[in-house]
This record gives structure tokens, C-alpha cells and sequence, in this order.
């Protein structure tokens, strides 16, 4: 039940944004987070929970070589 | 992360012989997303993952669906929930069923979906089935914002929200055979990896906070069972998840709603699991504290010990047999995140 | 005066029937063996006679990419030809509700008529009922066609048998859901009659073992019924299923699975490993075969199971849609 899907802030209104997800779009409720177009969000029951950070693969990769170093 | 890595994480997870790591996911979404993925096929056998009390519906306890029930057939009220809720029994019966006998009951995906639904008819009360963990508490603290700011004085709540690490330091205090936790991706988008790190010290046990893709799982397992023995969290989920998680929504929730002591179905009392609301909002509560009672509908459900990760699903003697995907006896044959029917999906 | 709405007394059996029926219906669906307006339809054939009815109850009645018209035709054509027959006649029975719009049934029997000339079946019969209702509208179509000679179906399924989807999956579902729900999307129906992508088969060399349609219940519960009639294996490739990724998010958001979603136009077919490139190349050379895909394999392995192979390498099994709670799709 805790599914959440990312998808693309479209437009900002007022309380609410229209997010994109590959061509559908959704209305969800911005009161948990400040957003503006172009962010990539995580929505979770119509609302956005948080926004998605662009770092993943570089943090992977640190954490990927820090658990190498203890075998 | 390049295919090359995924395939060495799929060949060292094959071939991994060390000592036995038992590995619990608490949340029923990673259930789903492992069934889904065939992760278990992946693993080497001294590698077992084991499911936890992680699905919000599951861990509802009869009193709740009771009480639900009971208020789908007072007048002029109608009971709004998540779909899974329906099919889920209490001790005589489902929501569902009392729908199908007239009581109200409506399905939505969001839960400010409500607020039309009260608009539109004032004469009705409309009271959220409000069940769920830290991931979905902010999206009802934020409906509630919206109802206190615009005075709306049709929409009530029955609570049955449900915190994390409480429940994963009872598993952990009654001394579960587990070596390794899969953190709940989405709980620790809001309250942050940094929220797991009392219980991996206290317990030396390793946290691996997850994604939902199966290249995600696959990860964090690795990286679980490499640190086999220590206590330390492990963020394999940073796209979306910080050590500090989201600060606005934690406060709108702690605006709203306080901790007190949570009844799980199957498991019991766990002090400080739940989230009830505030005395200044309580007019806005239904009962959600009274619920104290959890009798299932077939006494020899076993669904308590299942959700602890104590016996797998095909050692309850209902298994299959009485209890069915169609004629379900406890909640975790019910939902598509319940640990029996991923199970019973795959035999 | 014309009514605007459908009334008790279009179910008179009266003149208000009779002027519904020759306003709307035998306009429509006009030819010379419905015009004869007898009690049945008398009509020529010879062979081995294919016959199946379907019953269509979607709601909404228009969506995107059909309406309950199209769909009431494509469903029992496509039953048809599943089968390997070529489908020749139709009957439909109408069960109109009160307050149903004329406009609208006006346009549902144009869009049937139209949807019937492009299968190449004729309407011969028909039936109209009102009882009294919210504007609702139920048809039943039965329909007849004949058989090559081929025996085509599960049982007929081989070891060894590659099995090919003629198109994406899940379209006709989403299209339907999202009528309903707030989720903003041009996803349409793939509501269609596979006649041209049969035919091609059946006048081709290709050894077509079974066709099923893929409607209610998805690929995953028609796969899982063949592969228990034919006691095989059926083993899927996830990363070879054609799922375009509007209908994997619109799944994603209401967290559905693209293997449990409904289609009104396509069909998964069974063929020996030698056939399978020209029976490929003849699909997609066909209307509505562009996205053909071989999605898996059959083996001798454990009777009646259906495996994936998921993307990450992994395998699940897979069972019929349970459940309850879907809207009415079709």
C-alpha cells in the first residue's frame, strides 16, 4: 500500500500540481513538499511526498566500494 | 549502476555460502515487488528472505473492520477506504459484505477524493478508513490541514495508522530469528534512513533501505548480506530517500497526530506503534481508540505468527485449505501485499 | 414529435417499438435478409457451423477508441474467428434502460453497422427490450460462422510451440479505467476485429495450433486456461511482452499488473518454432498487428503452469486474475 510512482511536475497550482507519468498525467496535492515544473517527484495517494534526487548512481557506487572494502 | 554490476550482484548473490542469513522486509510493497521480480530464485540457499508485518491492511485488527462495518450501516453515513479493506474480515464478515446488504462503503485512490464526496452531500458524514504507516500519515494530516482551514464538518476519521520501528524493535526484542532487514523504501522517504539507525546499533543487525525495482531489491540484498554482523543502515535508495527524510511532512503529521499504544492483528499491544489523533482534532475521531478487541473469524488463523516472520504461511493449518484467495480467513490472504497470498500465488 | 429519450413505451411492442426499430436499427444495419423483418433470419452457408454469443455491459458506453457498439461486434467476431471460422452473421438483442438518449443509440447502431462492414459480417437479426433504469444500455450478440476444417484450439497445443502476441497489452482497460478515475490520459481502446490478421493466417502455410482473444482477466488468465487444457508449459520472456510505457504507468498508479489487464483486440496464438517468423511477418502486415511480439515458448515441463521470466532474471509463476471489484469493461 505504501506504492509511490515518480513522475515529472508538469504545472504548479496554488496547492496542487499536474504531474506526468510517460503521458498520463494527475493531479496531486503539493502540501508536503515545495515543487516547481521540471522536478521529478515521488506522488503517493495524490500527493507528493518528496522530490527525487538526480545523485543515485554516484551514491550507489560510493556505497558499492565501501562495502567492497569490508568483503 | 551498469549491467556489468547487476550481474556481479546476481553472481555473488547466487554464490554467497557463508553462514545462513535469514532477511525480513517489513513492507508489504517490497512482499509484492519480490514475488514479482522472482527474487527467491535468485539467492543462494543459505540466503531466505522472510516477510514482516508490513502491510498496512493486514496488520488491521478485527475491532477496526467491526467498527467499520458497523458505521457503513448508520444512517446518512458512508465509510470511504482503499480498496483492499473491503474483502478483509473482521470477526463476523467483511466491508463488503455489508455493502452488498446495504450498508455504504466507497473505494477511492486518493484520500482527498473525500472532499468532493462531502460537498457534494452535506447531509452525509463521510469517515476515512485512515489505515496505513508513515508514508501515507502526511497525506491525511495534510487532508486534515485542508477540512480544519475550510471547516468542513462532514468528514470523520477511524484511525488505524501504524509507525515502523517500534514494531521492528518488538520483532527484534522477542528475539526473531532474522540477520538483516530490507528498511521500507517509502517510510524512509519521509522520516528518513537516519530513523533505522537506534535499532541497527542496538540489535548489530544491518538495514538496507530499498527501492521497488527488482534491480533495487537485488542491491540491497547484497549489500545486506556483505555486511552481515554489523549494525549500520545502508541507503540503496538515495533518488528518494535522505538520512532526514521529509522534515515538512514529519511536522505536519506530529501537528496532528501523537504516538500511543497500537493493537496489530494477530500480534497484539505494541506500546508506541500507533499514530491517534491529537486531543484539539479528536472531534474529528470516530472510536479509533477504543478498538482494543482482536478476534478473528476462525480461530485457528495464524496470521499473527505469519506476519511475525515466525512460521511461513504453508505452516498454518488453513493454509490452502480453508482458506483461500476467494474465501479468505485472515487479512494476509486478502491483500495483493499480504504475505499468504504472495505465497499461495506461487505454488 | 420524435422522443429524445428511450421511454417504457419503446418497450410497448407498439408503434413506438416499431418506429425505434425501423428509425434506428434497420436503417443502421441495412441489407435484404434483415429487411425482410421475419421472425428469423433464413441465410445461406454450408460446412461446419461456428456459433458463439457474448453479452457487453461496459460503462461507461463511449470511451476512447470505441463505445459498447464496436465492442459488442468485435467481441463475437473475434470469438469467432478464434476458432479459425470466418464470421458471416450477427444477431444483437438490445436492452435499452428509460432515459437512455435516442441520440446516443443512434449513435451506438451506426458505430455496430460500421464496425460490421469492416469484419465483413452481416447483421441478420435483432431483439429490443426497455426496462426501466438510469440510461443504461446492454447488448447481446450471437454470432455464426464457418469453420475451415482446421481443428484449432488448446488441445492442439506442442512442446516446442512459440507463442506470439499480435499487440500491446492492457489498452482497453486503461482506456475504460481512466473514463472513471481523475488520471488525465489518451490511452484508447484496442477495441477491433482481427479479421484481416486471421484470414492472413488461415490462407497462409503457418500450422496455427490455438488463438484465444485476450479480453477480461488479461494475457496472464487466458495463457494459464490453454496451458491446463493442454497439460504444457507455458514459459513468458517479461522483457519481451509489448506494454507501451503509458499503460505501464497508468498500471503503475493504480498498481495494476499489464498482465491482468483487458484487451478488445488482441490475441495470443500458438504456432510450431518453424512458423513463427512468417506467421510474425503476416500479423504485423495485418490491420492491427504492428506490435506482434513472440512473448514466449511452450514446454513439456509441469502441466498447466505458466512461468515468467522477469526482467532482472528471476521466475514467477503466474495464475488466472482473482478477485473482485474491477469495473465492468466490457
Amino acid at each position: 500500500m505504501c506504492v509511490a510512482l515518480p513522475g515529472t511536475v508538469i504545472s504548479c497550482d496554488g496547492d496542487s500540481a499536474v504531474v506526468d507519468f510517460s503521458g498520463n498525467r494527475v493531479r496531486a496535492k503539493t502540501g508536503l513538499v515545495d515543487v516547481a515544473p521540471g522536478d521529478k517527484v515521488l506522488v503517493h495517494a495524490g500527493c507528493v511526498l518528496q522530490k527525487m534526487r538526480e545523485e543515485e548512481a554516484v551514491e550507489l557506487e560510493r556505497l558499492f566500494k565501501e562495502l567492497g572494502d569490508v568483503g | 549502476m551498469s549491467d556489468e554490476a547487476l550481474a556481479a550482484v546476481k553472481a555473488r548473490l547466487k554464490a554467497y555460502d557463508g553462514p545462513r542469513m535469514r532477511i525480513m522486509e517489513v513492507c508489504g510493497s517490497h512482499t509484492a515487488a519480490i514475488v514479482k521480480n522472482g527474487i527467491p530464485g535468485l539467492l543462494s540457499k543459505q540466503i531466505e528472505l522472510v516477510a514482516g508485518p508490513g502491510c498496512p491492511v493486514c496488520v488491521t485488527p478485527t475491532d477496526y473492520i467491526d467498527r467499520l462495518i458497523a458505521l457503513s450501516q448508520e444512517e446518512n453515513t458512508c465509510v470511504v477506504t482503499f480498496g483492499d479493506l473491503l474483502r478483509v474480515p473482521g470477526s463476523a464478515g467483511t466491508l463488503m459484505q455489508a455493502k452488498n446488504a446495504g450498508g455504504r462503503a466507497e473505494m477511492v485512490y486518493s484520500p482527498f477524493d473525500i472532499l468532493a464526496m462531502a460537498q457534494a452531500e452535506p447531509a452525509t458524514t463521510f469517515i476515512f478508513a485512515a489505515v496505513g504507516f508513515e508514508t501515507t500519515a502526511p497525506v491525511y494530516a495534510l487532508l486534515l490541514d485542508q477540512i480544519v482551514e475550510a471547516h468542513i464538518e462532514n468528514i470523520r476519521f477511524l484511525t488505524a495508522l501504524k509507525t515502523m520501528p517500534p514494531v521492528i524493535d518488538a520483532l527484534c526484542a522477542g528475539g526473531a530469528d532474522v540477520q538483516g532487514l530490507i528498511a521500507p523504501g517509502h517510510v524512509a522517504v519521509v522520516i528518513g534512513s537516519d530513523a533505522f539507525k537506534p535499532l541497527a546499533e542496538a540489535y548489530q543487525l544491518p538495514f538496507g533501505v530499498a527501492g521497488f525495482s527488482g534491480m533495487h531489491l537485488l542491491y540491497a540484498i547484497d549489500g545486506i548480506v556483505r555486511a552481515r554482523g554489523r549494525g549500520t543502515v545502508m541507503n540503496f535508495y538515495p533518488e528518494a530517500v535522505t538520512p532526514t527524510g521529509n522534515v515538512k511532512a514529519q511536522d505536519l503529521v506530529a501537528k496532528y497526530f501523537e504516538p500511543g499504544d497500537a493493537l496489530w492483528r494477530g500480534i497484539g499491544v505494541i506500546p508506541g506503534s500507533g499514530l491517534f489523533l491529537k486531543p484539539a482534532v479528536q472531534c474529528f475521531d470516530m472510536g479509533s481508540q477504543a478498538l482494543q478487541h482482536d478476534h478473528p473469524m476462525n480461530a485457528a488463523c495464524r496470521c499473527g505468527e505469519v506476519l511475525r516472520g515466525a512460521i511461513a504461511p504453508q505452516d498454518c493449518p488453513l493454509f490452502k485449505t480453508a482458506c483461500t484467495p476467494l474465501h479468505p480467513q485472515g487479512a494476509c490472504m486478502v491483500s495483493a501485499e499480504g504475505n499468504c497470498l504472495s505465497v499461495y500465488n506461487q505454488n | 414529435m420524435e422522443q429524445t429519450v428511450i421511454t417504457t413505451e419503446h418497450g410497448s411492442g407498439g408503434a413506438a417499438t416499431a418506429a425505434l426499430i425501423d428509425g434506428i436499427f434497420a436503417k443502421a444495419f441495412d441489407n435484404p435478409v434483415l429487411a425482410q423483418m421475419e421472425d428469423s433470419a433464413v441465410v445461406p452457408g454450408a460446412g461446419e457451423i461456428a456459433v458463439t454469443t457474448d453479452s457487453f455491459v461496459v460503462d461507461p458506453l463511449f470511451f476512447n477508441g470505441g463505445d459498447i457498439g464496436r465492442l459488442s461486434v468485435c467481441g463475437t467476431v473475434n470469438d469467432l474467428l478464434m476458432r479459425g471460422a470466418e464470421p458471416k452473421y450477427l444477431t444483437c438483442g438490445f436492452i435499452l434502460e428509460t432515459g437512455l438518449l435516442v441520440e446516443e443509440l443512434k449513435r451506438i447502431a451506426a458505430s455496430m453497422a460500421a464496425t460490421a462492414k469492416e469484419a465483413g459480417v452481416t447483421i441478420v437479426a435483432g431483439d429490443t427490450k426497455v426496462v426501466e433504469g438510469g440510461g443504461g444500455l446492454y447488448i447481446n450478440t450471437a454470432g455464426i460462422g464457418f469453420a475451415q476444417g482446421r481443428e484449432i484450439g488448446a488441445r492442439q497445443i506442442q512442446p516446442g510451440d512459440v507463442i506470439i502476441l499480435s499487440g500491446n497489452l492492457g489498452e482497453h482497460h486503461a482506456a475504460i479505467l481512466s473514463e472513471r478515475l481523475s488520471i488525465d490520459t489518451d490511452i484508447a481502446s484496442d477495441c477491433a476485429p482481427l479479421v484481416e490478421m486471421v484470414r492472413a493466417l488461415m490462407t497462409s502455410d503457418v500450422t496455427v495450433h490455438a488463438m484465444r482473444d485476450i479480453t477480461r482477466g488479461g494475457l496472464a488468465t487466458i495463457l494459464k486456461e490453454m496451458a491446463e487444457t493442454s497439460g504444457l508449459t507455458f514459459e513468458l520472456k517479461e522483457s519481451c511482452l509489448p506494454v507501451t510505457p503509458k499503460v505501464r504507468d497508468f498500471c503503475g498508479l493504480l498498481g495494476l499488473d499489464p498482465l491482468y489487464m483487458g484487451n478488445e483486440g488482441k490475441m495470443a496464438v500458438m504456432v510450431p518454432e518453424s512458423d513463427a517468423d512468417e506467421a510474425i511477418r503476416l500479423i504485423r502486415a495485418s490491420a492491427y498487428g504492428a506490435h506482434a511480439a513472440v512473448v514466449g515458448r511452450v514446454s513439456a515441463g509441469e502441466p498447466g503452469q505458466v512461468v515468467v521470466e522477469t526482467a532482472v532474471g528471476g521466475r514467477r509463476n503466474i495464475d488466472v486474475l482473482r478477485g473482485e471489484g474491477l469495473p465492468r469493461i466490457c
